[in-house]
């Protein structure tokens, strides 16, 4: 298939019809409007169904239904609208059910800006919703991976029964950039026997609810569910390193801030400095052992993030103190530069 | 010897949670009813609220989802358009419906979703006992409006019905009682023509059915029927706000 020239947000919007999902519930928010809009165009001459809810708390209960309704459901939006659909994300959780929820992140908090941020990173890891809960959260840094990654979250959502975030940026959603749509292989996805679709007389009835109020019935589910998490932390970490076997300073960065990264990193190798890049794709689960195998030879690490600030707290879990874990970062819709990122990785060259 | 009553299919073999009195059991009953004479129970998706009626899930013999509180008509939306052919309902009391949830319900209804909505309105918040509702009626005491409901405090209560009837995509709405057994047998008809409506692709069809709550309202179940025709109807006007089958000078 030849490439396309889309910008970030098209490529989520095409990469879900291709991976069969026609029902989108969403509301307007910038900067991720584009995926609505790309939608609202294409999905009725595909049979879908795009519908512009009332409100966020809305749309992801729309999401809701129609994934109860066994089929695939998507909703986006950029992060003052994703806080909104925190209750939903959780109920999605505590039923069992497979989304995608895109948030294509901006500055914050409160109404903030419109411009790039990943300052939704420990919303998206630790607290989309109440309660005892885990999301799978995928990071794109390209538009073809906004594409590739869109795919594999449908399939994610489907086989492990839970809610995908895809985390973008502003930044990789405006921006351009070719896409192959035939890069991915579909996984096999399970049969969807738990969805509500009428029993016609022939199944036992279906039930989709999260309400247990028995404590032992309630733990028991919440057990079941982590027993999940945990096959998917031994088998769905993914990351990308970027010269880093021989590299005594490792940047971690995700995103829009990785692609800045690479170009410090190759601008302090220039300078002598063996410096390399560790790229989560997955935030969580959070290439942990990745990490912690990097600190065996690596004598520092350096969190470059969109952010004041918050992947750096699993840098440091992840690598258990052994080596210093510096941080940089620019918030609000500032990008840093990669001479900002290299000055960084010099400062801490002529510590070491 | 013939059966003359049995218990409808669509209501399942479960001992109800509900208070002595409470008329959730009924307007059950009507609702599981309709469903038999119309035979769409193999394709029924029921969504149940958060309330009194939490459980209808269990109550329900049709797949059923538990919804967030005030998010059924949403999750009903999602339902409908991933499965048109599926007869998909609500069951709703008053603070899911008419406060926590007024936006998905409002919108559903000028959507014109094609689904049915069952609003169970008895003034008052059951589950969480006895708070006061979007449709407390001014004076009413509850536990949060202990001197009585004040429209200049609390502010004053809501009509559904009467608000719904005013959006193009509402096809079908009425309010009805089960005080008395001619009004359950109105009650019944007009949640078998909200169903029927859906399976005739009608659109957004609400009953509206004015319940009693003797717990919360401290009154016997007798005393509670009496209360709800002394002081409910004059406030809700029992009748049908809107049905495209009929002509304005038709309607109530």
């Amino acid at each position: 298939m030849p490439k396309v020239l889309m910008k970030g947000n098209e490529a989520i919007a095409e990469a879900a019809i291709n991976a069969g999902c026609l029902h989108y519930f969403g509301y307007p928010i910038t900067p991720q409007t584009e995926i609505s809009e790309y939608l609202a165009k294409r999905l009725p001459k595909v049979g879908g169904v795009l519908i512009q809810a009332e409100s966020e708390i809305a749309a992801i209960n729309m999401v809701l239904g129609a994934s109860a309704a066994g089929v695939r459901a998507m909703t986006s939006s950029s992060s003052p609208g994703i806080s909104l659909k925190s209750e939903g994300i959780s109920y999605l959780v505590g039923c069992d059910l497979p989304a995608v929820i895109v948030n294509v992140q901006r500055g914050g908090p409160g109404l903030g800006g419109i411009q790039p941020s990943q300052a939704d990173y420990y919303q998206a890891t630790k607290a989309y919703g109440h309660g005892d809960m885990r999301l799978i959260v995928l990071a794109p840094s390209t538009v073809q991976e906004m594409a590739t990654l869109t795919g594999e979250a449908f399939d994610l959502a489907d086989i492990y029964r839970t809610p995908v975030i895809i985390l973008a940026d502003g930044a990789i959603g405006q921006m351009m950039e070719p896409v192959d749509f035939s890069e991915r292989k579909p996984r096999e996805i399970p049969p969807k026997d738990w969805a509500c679709t009428g029993h016609g007389g022939t199944r036992k009835r279906n039930i989709i609810n999260s309400l247990m109020l028995d404590p032992e019935a309630l733990e028991k589910s919440v057990r079941e569910r982590f027993e999940r998490y945990k096959k998917i932390e031994e088998t769905e970490v993914k990351y990308e390193r970027f010269m880093t076997d021989d590299a005594d300073i490792i940047c971690v960065a995700f995103g829009i801030a990785s692609r800045i990264c690479k170009s410090a990193v190759t601008a302090a190798r220039e300078k002598g400095i063996k410096a390399g890049l560790l790229r989560p794709i997955t935030l969580w689960p959070f290439p942990k052992a990745a990490i912690a195998e990097a600190a065996n030879t690596a004598k520092a690490f350096l969190s470059v993030e969109l952010s004041m600030g918050q992947m750096v707290d699993d840098v440091k879990l992840a690598c258990e103190c052994r080596r210093p874990v510096e941080f940089f970062g620019r918030t609000g819709g500032v990008l840093p530069s990669p001479a900002e990122v290299t000055a960084k990785i010099e400062a801490i060259a002529a510590q070491l | 010897m013939s059966v003359v009553f049995d218990r409808p299919s669509a209501l399942t073999d479960t001992l109800m949670h509900y208070c002595p009195g409470c008329t959730h059991g009924i307007v059950h009953r009507l609702v599981a009813e309709a469903i038999d004479e119309l035979g769409i129970l193999g394709r029924a998706i029921g969504i149940a609220p958060v309330g009194c009626s939490v459980f209808a899930y269990n109550y329900f013999n049709c797949d059923m989802i538990e919804a967030a509180h005030g998010r059924a008509p949403a999750v009903a939306t999602g339902v409908k358009r991933a499965r048109p052919d599926c007869i998909v309902f609500t069951y709703q009391g008053d603070g899911d419906l008419a406060a926590i949830g007024t936006a998905e319900t409002v919108h559903s209804a000028t959507r014109g979703e094609n689904i049915t909505i069952i609003f169970i309105n008895n003034c008052i918040y059951g589950m969480t006992g006895g708070q006061m509702a979007p449709t407390t009626l001014p004076g009413q005491v509850t536990t949060t409006s202990p001197y009585g409901r004040s429209p200049k405090i609390q502010g004053n209560p809501i009509r559904m019905c009467e608000m719904l009837a005013t959006l193009d995509g509402v096809a079908y709405a009425e309010r009805v009682s089960i005080d008395t057994p001619a009004n359950v047998r109105r009650a019944k008809k007009a949640i078998l023509k909200a169903f029927r409506n859906q399976i005739e692709e009608k659109g957004f069809s609400i009953v509206e059915v004015l319940s009693t709550c003797p717990t919360n309202w401290g009154l016997s179940p007798v005393e509670a029927l009496t209360w709800l025709r002394d002081n409910m109807i004059p406030y809700y006007p029992l009748g049908v706000y809107k049905d495209i089958d009929k002509k304005e000078g038709d309607m109530k």
